[in-house]
């Protein structure tokens, strides 16, 4: 009886105890689930235009904020930095698209899945051996990002919010919209979703397959930088971030893996619930939940949607 | 000229449809167990046993067992070095609860620790599929790699958090433990995988591995058939982690000797994929080849700059080390998609047709 009064009375009264611990939790959650989103979206373009299950995508991160905070330290100006790093990731982009999606066309996917860990590997040997292996700050000031808090004072307390934070959000939100306008209205967006459509119908009125895969995972690579912007400016980029990208996987089998707005959502939803879970039900079972809870949360969603909230419905035929 | 079944006659089903219909399929293989058995222990010093056989050995244990899972049931899974924590940790488990009983008995039981669980996280495969039921799987490692950490009671309260082996003696001879020989612990693990192997071949070769296969191929024609898919997917989760646990157990009791939460994590998991993917998927021989390139590889890479007379430092080295093995996982992938177990078909194919080319 205790036990059930911790579990389902207990945190709500908490809850309605401290408004503002409240609002404080919900806002850490929903940054979290942006930057999440922020790594899911980047999974889903490639899913979508090349069929790819993207592995490489955490570390793609981590490589691109590291080239930028690299450069930087070695004396190249910022926004300079911030340009030689798009470059390092159309490179990437064009090296990938050479090396191993060419070769791998139509391999079953977990074996493009595999090239993508093979990359990973290689990415993580690279990062390590051009930019050393510590972890390093990344120069906010210096790239025009706001530094500080605000604190808000309502219901009775106080409530922090990190600029940065903030900051992270709105070019989340500009960077989405981008996406969408790119997708909906470009020539070169709508050859995107031709190709995802059906890549042999795509190649038969004249897309070159080639370009596209180029261009989505540039395009990944920009998302990559721009979430290992906001990732390092919140702690230090380092190696470590890798493992952070592994929060995106449930946001996305959440989300649906071919759906943008999924993406979005799911990040939400997982950044929000695991804040929750972690401050008003973790101590109940020693605390540290946040490790598997985005799991146990997209599992329970799957088993009544398998397809994610937005996904594709999967339609099986013999 | 010499690998030919010409003259070979089966005289009944049984022969017919034994598992290594040619003769010297047969002679190889007894070759390989003897070589294995008398050979490299003859030969091979401390350091080739303790550092390079038994990893290799406990390796391909948990390889065939993901193997079950991914390459002749087609179900991904991303959580196998967590079920081979369960494995290591019910096996300290038992063994400290009940220290008078055999430690081969326990390390057995502990896969049946590990099977209850895998069969447990297997439930979901039934509605999830592909890379969902990948993604599922991973909620089973980071979830049982907290256990590791948070449940004081799974490593008996050690301030240190890590598990450590006691001794334990088989017919007198000590096989785990600080005091055990290198040897001794080899030929150990090595019945128990060569056990093992021959009872997964058996499987995958009769009626339930068919099954499995039936339900890789397309899941809903195999349903059709008459193939019931609950328990044909739950049975490969049970053998796969079965496997897994042992190997665990394996890990820790004869080739670690003691381990941390850490031992089980996540990498631990990939690498086991590396290992069945370049291998070859549904091939048992894949197992143990891609175990052997994935461990012995790093080794070899480590090795050979200091063999050359070049000075490298160790960080470095570690980072080129990264880099070659992403590099030799591309290779062999545009290579060979299938794995190292197809190209060892091949060679078979072109041996058996040798002079002419076909």
């Amino acid at each position: 009886m205790g036990l059930l009064y911790q579990i389902f009375i207990d945190p709500f009264m908490q809850m309605g105890q401290a408004p503002d611990l409240l609002v404080q939790t919900l806002w850490e959650g929903l940054v979290g689930g942006v930057l999440y989103a922020l790594i899911a979206l980047g999974f889903v373009l490639i899913f979508k235009a090349s069929g790819v299950f993207n592995f490489a995508q955490g570390i793609m991160m981590v490589f691109a904020a590291l080239t930028l905070v690299g450069l930087y330290e070695k004396g190249v100006p910022a926004p300079l930095a911030l340009l030689l790093a798009i470059g390092v990731m159309y490179l990437l982009a064009l090296g990938v698209e050479r090396v191993v999606l060419r070769p791998l066309v139509n391999q079953p996917d977990i074996m493009l899945f595999m090239a993508t860990f093979g990359l990973t590997y290689i990415l993580i040997g690279a990062g390590q051996l051009v930019f050393g292996g510590d972890p390093k700050e990344m120069p906010v000031t210096a790239l025009g990002l706001p530094k500080g808090a605000i604190d808000l004072k309502i219901l009775g307390g106080l409530v922090s919010l990190q600029k940065i934070d903030i900051a992270a959000a709105i070019i989340a939100s500009i960077m989405v919209a981008g996406l969408a306008v790119f997708f909906q209205k470009t020539r070169i967006g709508r050859a995107l979703r031709a190709v995802a459509d059906d890549h042999q119908a795509a190649l038969s009125v004249g897309i070159s397959l080639n370009q596209i895969w180029v261009i989505v995972w540039f395009t990944a690579g920009i998302v990559a930088l721009a979430t290992g912007i906001m990732w390092g400016a919140r702690s230090d980029v380092s190696f470590a971030l890798q493992v952070i990208s592994l929060k995106a996987l449930p946001v996305l089998i959440l989300g649906g893996f071919t759906s943008v707005p999924g993406a979005i959502v799911g990040g939400l939803i997982i950044g929000i619930g695991e804040k929750l879970g972690e401050f008003y039900w973790g101590p109940l079972v020693g605390g540290g939940i946040e490790s598997w809870l985005a799991y146990a949360i997209a599992l329970a969603f799957l088993l009544f949607k398998p397809e994610g909230l937005f996904g594709e419905k999967i339609i099986e035929r013999i | 000229m010499f690998y030919r079944e010409v003259g070979q006659f089966k005289t009944s089903y049984a022969a017919d449809q034994a598992i290594f219909p040619i003769r010297q399929d047969r002679i190889g293989l007894a070759l390989i167990l003897a070589v294995a058995f008398i050979g490299i222990p003859l030969i091979g010093g401390e350091f080739m046993i303790a550092s390079v056989m038994i990893p290799f050995l406990v390796l391909a244990l948990a390889a065939i067992g993901l193997n079950i899972l991914i390459g002749y049931t087609g179900l991904i899974s991303l959580g196998t070095g967590a079920f081979m924590g369960v494995g290591a940790y019910a096996c300290y488990k038992l063994s400290t609860l009940f220290p008078q009983v055999n430690i081969i008995v326990w390390i057995i039981s502990s896969g049946l620790v590990s099977c209850a669980v895998g069969v447990l996280f297997g439930l979901p495969s039934l509605r999830i599929k592909g890379f969902y039921l990948a993604i599922a799987t991973l909620a089973a490692q980071f979830f049982l790699q907290w256990c590791f950490v948070r449940v004081g009671w799974l490593y008996n309260n050690n301030p240190s958090g890590a598990i450590e082996v006691p001794l334990h003696t088989l017919f007198g001879i000590p096989i785990t433990g600080a005091t055990a020989k290198p040897l001794t612990r080899y030929y150990v693990v090595l019945t128990i995988v060569v056990v093992m192997t021959w009872f997964a071949s058996n499987l995958v070769h009769g009626r339930i591995g068919r099954n499995w296969m039936a339900v890789r191929d397309m899941d809903i024609a195999a349903q059709l058939m008459g193939i019931r898919l609950l328990p044909a997917k739950l049975l490969a989760f049970a053998v796969s982690s079965f496997y897994a646990g042992v190997a665990g157990a394996l890990m820790v009791f004869l080739w670690l000797g003691a381990a941390e939460p850490e031992a089980f994590n996540i990498n631990e998991s990939f690498v086991l994929l590396f290992m069945v993917i370049i291998g070859g998927l549904g091939s048992l021989i894949g197992s143990f080849l891609g175990a052997a390139l994935i461990h012995i590889l790093p080794i070899i890479v480590r090795t050979t700059p200091g063999a050359l007379g070049l000075s490298i430092g160790s960080a470095t080295a570690e980072h080129l080390t990264y880099i070659i093995t992403g590099g030799l996982i591309l290779f062999f992938l545009i290579v060979e998609p299938h794995g190292l177990a197809r190209l060892w078909q091949i060679a078979k194919q072109k041996l058996r047709v040798w002079p002419f080319p076909y």
